[in-house]
């Protein structure tokens, strides 16, 4: 897999973070975008006990598939191949992309159209399609607008989300032939469209994601409002679905409680445009739909996250970005700054087991632990105690390191601050004789304070401490 | 080891100490459903349709097919893209006039792809039911009404039988049997294509189509697939 | 989590006895919030216990990855109450650590993870023992003021106390509460957060000052010191910037700001 390997995974971080907050055009494009679906969102649930059942329902879903996941996933291998859809197991990106290829291959594809698929992002397909001489490209208005920039998503619903309709205006002017500069969004989604049209109906392969798997009917769910994920699974003679391990459910009544809590929480939609069940490929008699299916299950680091019972809840995750949405710190730095296919909280807990904790370790500790995230998440993870679990890891000793990269974030002056910080707390003594210094010397506290001062003025110790002045109280 | 060994030793290597209980799902339908009347039902229907840009008319079995070459005529639809042995196709091809060409889905996409993509103005599909709650048309498209009938042509037109509307997807698989009998595609669709993807500003017609038209059938219109 | 960790909590009635934690932050940097505590509880015929022995409830390095040294000092806070008298935090946030992540902390422990939850049951954060145990309801004697109220992020999610804090200040006369845009957002400091971070932190930080300062409060209240340092810390700052000679947003403790409206003798 071709990921950049990160040396410095803290200055790097840093570094795109700080630009990304001071780019305030960017900065005002992503506070309006959250406002927009936060607001959005909060309209689709305007009961809070059934927002609360609802979630709790999810919750339990999400857990219990997981518990069974084993199991659930032969049932699905069991049943889609009884369907006639070919089932493939990938353990790493490039295993994914090595049957991608290999399909293309055998049935002579040039051309791959895609639908909006974060896994494709995750083990950059496209990449590896053009490295074998096969051209896939993005059919989403979102993806494809971010494909035609030379850029990656921004965000996981909403690839295009930091892009204002000036810049697509200029991008399409510039990057379409024969079209000239409008800031219409009608128009501008109609450019789109006709781009796209042709290259459709000449598709030899279309690839999707998976928004959820039933095991019990062998079904391939897909939720989208603007159709190119339906014409990607129909149109070409060959369908490829590329997803987690992590997306099966049992039951095909599982999904509707998930499908209402995915796109109200996402895009504060009742319900998406489409909701397209596959469940086999062009059956004889039938006109239109693919003759091959193929479903490919990606590990890609999703079973280190199921081995640890803790971090198993990162694996609930049904993509709604709406841990993003609503993250303070998503919305000052955006979905580039992160510097992973999956941004925001999710990404932070999701990512490590991807690419290890030691190229991503910052952005566990990239949040405020408000709980904002976890406030809003439909299936409940509990994001902030995973993210404080993965500090815990980034810093660990070797003798307790359990994941890839473990122990990354150590280092001898952190340890040795902390070192100090327990000995004045934790000995009564050095407590007293530590907050007694400070107070009698707060005249001359720095005014200089580190990073505290970078923005805020400094802190002053009281003169005297509230154990000084209930000691004067009570002679 | 193969990945398919490989990954599933892995996950089935993994301590699970707990299976949580499964929600039940027909007690929270059933407590969520609403005291509604036939008829408050279709009125439902008809408002989150509306909502979501979608043009809805109320019809019967005699009259949708004249109502429907008024509205092709209005649009300025130089064609229609019907069914292959549908009685509603067929009975509009009884009334069919010359000004609106009647073109049949009767070859496979491969044949006649360019023309699908390129000169077809309008579908007409029927519904295997609705959705009041989420306003969704249920299509199970099949042999005669292929799958891209309601997607490649920029307006689709949906004949409904309103009798065939639930309160809820729940009730809808477990009414039509859903998990014992899958099709090789079934489809919610719940408006005209759409995108925000462009600084959040909502457009129709992104790549389905930009007019979603429902017929409102009161009574029932004969035919194998109603 | 608002819901899910507040609702069935069973309070007591008013004891006559509590123990307050007053946090290491109070007693280093704002003990008058611990002293108006004090004088609060006791108005309402409470007599408070200071235990001289409590330092810090470890939450700073619980959230920056220190889950050894958090449990050095957090067990040290386990053994300091002895009797069975409530506990009063004035800080949500050291009060949900202390409520909700004690258990989590000491999980692998059986004996501490027994005290750590027994201690977690009479954990109690200011403004809600005040609605929910006290039933507090004095006079406003102050004029009318308009302020803002900030509850902290562990405050407003784990212990419920935006609800709590906003009762408290309705019940007087004349004080208005205005909305700030996006009051439920962070202001940006996450203890450590804004040590690694501070670039982060100040772009958080500067639109919750801009969002106070958009509306016609006179200061910020919160029940939370380490936000409210943060952000009349950050606006203190713009005022230099600005060459201001007066502070432009002035903070306030829930629990001074309650006792300085309705204490007759100090206005």
């Amino acid at each position: 897999m071709s990921q950049v390997i990160h040396f410095h995974p803290d200055a790097d971080f840093k570094a795109r973070s700080l630009a990304a907050v001071q780019d305030p055009g960017q900065r005002k494009n992503f506070r309006g975008a959250m406002d927009f679906l936060q607001d959005k969102r909060r309209v689709q649930f305007p009961d809070q006990l059934e927002l609360e059942g609802l979630r709790d329902i999810g919750s339990a879903i999400r857990r219990n598939s997981l518990a069974r996941l084993p199991e659930l996933l032969v049932q699905l291998e069991t049943r889609m191949t009884a369907n006639g859809i070919q089932v493939h197991w990938a353990a790493t990106a490039d295993e994914a992309n090595a049957i991608a290829i290999e399909i293309a291959r055998r049935v002579n594809a040039r051309t791959i159209a895609k639908g909006k698929s974060m896994v494709s992002e995750e083990i950059e397909f496209n990449h590896a399609m053009k490295a074998a001489g096969i051209e896939a490209f993005e059919t989403d208005m979102g993806e494809y607008i971010v494909e035609l920039a030379g850029e990656k998503p921004s965000h996981i619903i909403m690839p295009a989300i930091h892009k204002t309709k000036q810049a697509i205006a200029a991008l399409f002017a510039e990057k379409i032939p024969g079209v000239a500069y409008t800031e219409d969004v009608d128009e501008l989604i109609k450019i789109g469209r006709q781009a796209l049209r042709r290259k459709f109906a000449d598709a030899d392969i279309g690839l999707s994601g998976a928004n959820f798997l039933v095991a019990e009917t062998g079904t391939i769910c897909l939720v989208e409002n603007e159709g190119n994920g339906r014409l990607c699974t129909t149109v070409p003679r060959v369908h490829i679905a590329v997803t987690g391990i992590e997306k099966v459910l049992e039951k095909l009544e599982h999904v509707l409680p998930l499908y209402s809590l995915l796109t109200r929480s996402a895009t504060g939609q009742s319900i998406t445009t489409y909701f397209n069940l596959i469940s086999r490929p062009r059956q004889p008699g039938e006109k239109d739909g693919p003759e091959e299916v193929h479903l490919i299950l990606l590990d890609n680091g999703r079973s280190q996250a199921y081995a640890d019972e803790q971090l198993r809840a990162t694996l609930q995750c049904i993509r709604c970005g709406a841990c993003m949405n609503h993250c303070p710190v998503y919305a000052r730095i955006g979905g580039h700054a992160y510097g992973t296919t999956y941004p925001g909280p999710i990404g932070a807990i999701v990512s490590p087991h991807m690419m290890g904790l030691d190229a991503t370790y910052p952005l566990a500790f990239a949040s405020t632990l408000c709980g904002a995230c976890v406030e809003v998440c439909p299936v409940k993870i509990p994001i902030t105690d995973i993210l404080v679990r993965l500090r815990n890891e980034a810093q660990a000793r070797p003798e307790t390191a359990s994941l890839r990269g473990s122990g990354a974030g150590r280092s001898k002056l952190a340890s040795a601050f902390w070192a100090g910080w327990t000995l004045v707390y934790s000995r009564l003594k050095v407590y007293r004789l530590t907050s007694w210094l400070l107070s009698r010397g707060h005249a001359l506290s720095p005014i200089e304070q580190g990073a505290w001062t970078y923005s805020r003025t400094a802190l002053k110790p009281a003169p005297k401490r509230l154990r000084d002045l209930l000691k004067d109280r009570k002679p | 080891m193969n990945a398919r060994e490989l990954i599933l030793g892995r996950l089935r290597a993994s301590a699970v100490t707990e299976i949580p209980a499964l929600p039940v799902m027909k007690d929270w339908y059933g407590a969520h459903q609403r005291d509604e009347d036939a008829v408050q039902r279709i009125q439902r229907l008809r408002s989150v349709l509306e909502a979501v840009h979608t043009e809805v008319h109320d019809t019967t079995e005699s009259d949708w097919p004249s109502l429907l070459l008024r509205l092709a005529s209005a649009k300025g639809l130089r064609n229609l893209l019907i069914g292959d042995n549908t009685t509603h196709g067929d009975t509009l091809q009884a009334v069919a006039q010359e000004s609106l060409d009647l073109i049949r889905y009767d070859k496979s996409i491969e044949d006649w792809r360019d023309v699908l993509f390129d000169n077809i103005d309008a579908s007409l599909t029927c519904a295997r039911s609705a959705i009041a709650e989420t306003g969704s048309l249920i299509l199970w498209p099949d042999a005669a009404e292929p799958r891209l009938m309601s997607l490649v042509p920029p307006v689709h037109f949906v004949l409904l039988d309103t009798r065939k509307i639930y309160a809820d997807f729940y009730q809808a698989i477990t009414a039509e049997g859903w998990k014992d009998a899958m099709p090789t595609n079934a489809l919610l669709i719940s408006g005209p294509s759409k995108t925000a993807d462009i600084q959040q500003t909502l457009a129709y017609g992104a790549h389905g189509p930009r007019e979603l038209v429902v017929l409102f059938c009161h009574e029932s219109v004969k035919g194998e697939s109603l | 989590m608002g819901l899910d960790k507040t609702q069935g909590r069973v309070y007591p009635p008013k004891p006559r006895d509590v123990y307050l934690y007053a946090t290491c932050l109070v007693d280093q940097f704002a003990p008058e919030a611990g002293m108006d505590t004090i004088l609060l509880l006791e108005r309402e015929g409470i007599r408070v216990h200071y235990p001289e022995s409590q330092t810090c409830c470890g939450q700073p390095a619980y959230s920056s990855g220190y889950p050894d040294e958090a449990r050095a000092v957090a067990s040290r806070q386990l053994t300091i109450f002895p009797e069975p008298w409530p506990v009063v935090v004035p800080s949500g946030s050291c009060a949900a650590m202390m409520r909700h992540h004690y258990p989590q902390l000491f999980a692998a422990d059986p004996l501490l993870l027994a005290r750590s939850q027994a201690l977690a049951e009479r954990i109690f954060e200011l403004t809600e023992f005040l609605v929910h145990v006290v039933n507090f309801k004095q006079p406003d004697y102050g004029s009318d003021c308009t302020i803002a109220l900030h509850t902290s992020c562990h405050a407003r999610r784990e212990m419920g106390s935006h609800e709590t804090s906003v009762a408290l200040l309705d019940s007087l006369a004349q004080v208005t509460v205005v909305q700030q845009a996006r009051i439920e957002e962070c202001c940006g400091f996450g203890g450590t957060f804004a040590m690694r971070y501070p670039e982060i932190s100040e772009a958080i930080v500067s639109d919750k000052v801009a969002a106070i300062q958009a509306t016609s409060a006179e200061r910020v209240v919160s029940a939370d010191c380490g936000c409210l340092f943060n952000i009349t810390g950050r606006a203190a700052r713009l005022d230099e910037i600005a060459q201001l000679d007066t502070p432009s947003l002035a903070g306030e403790h829930i629990a001074s700001f309650l006792l300085r409206r309705t204490s007759k003798a100090t206005l």
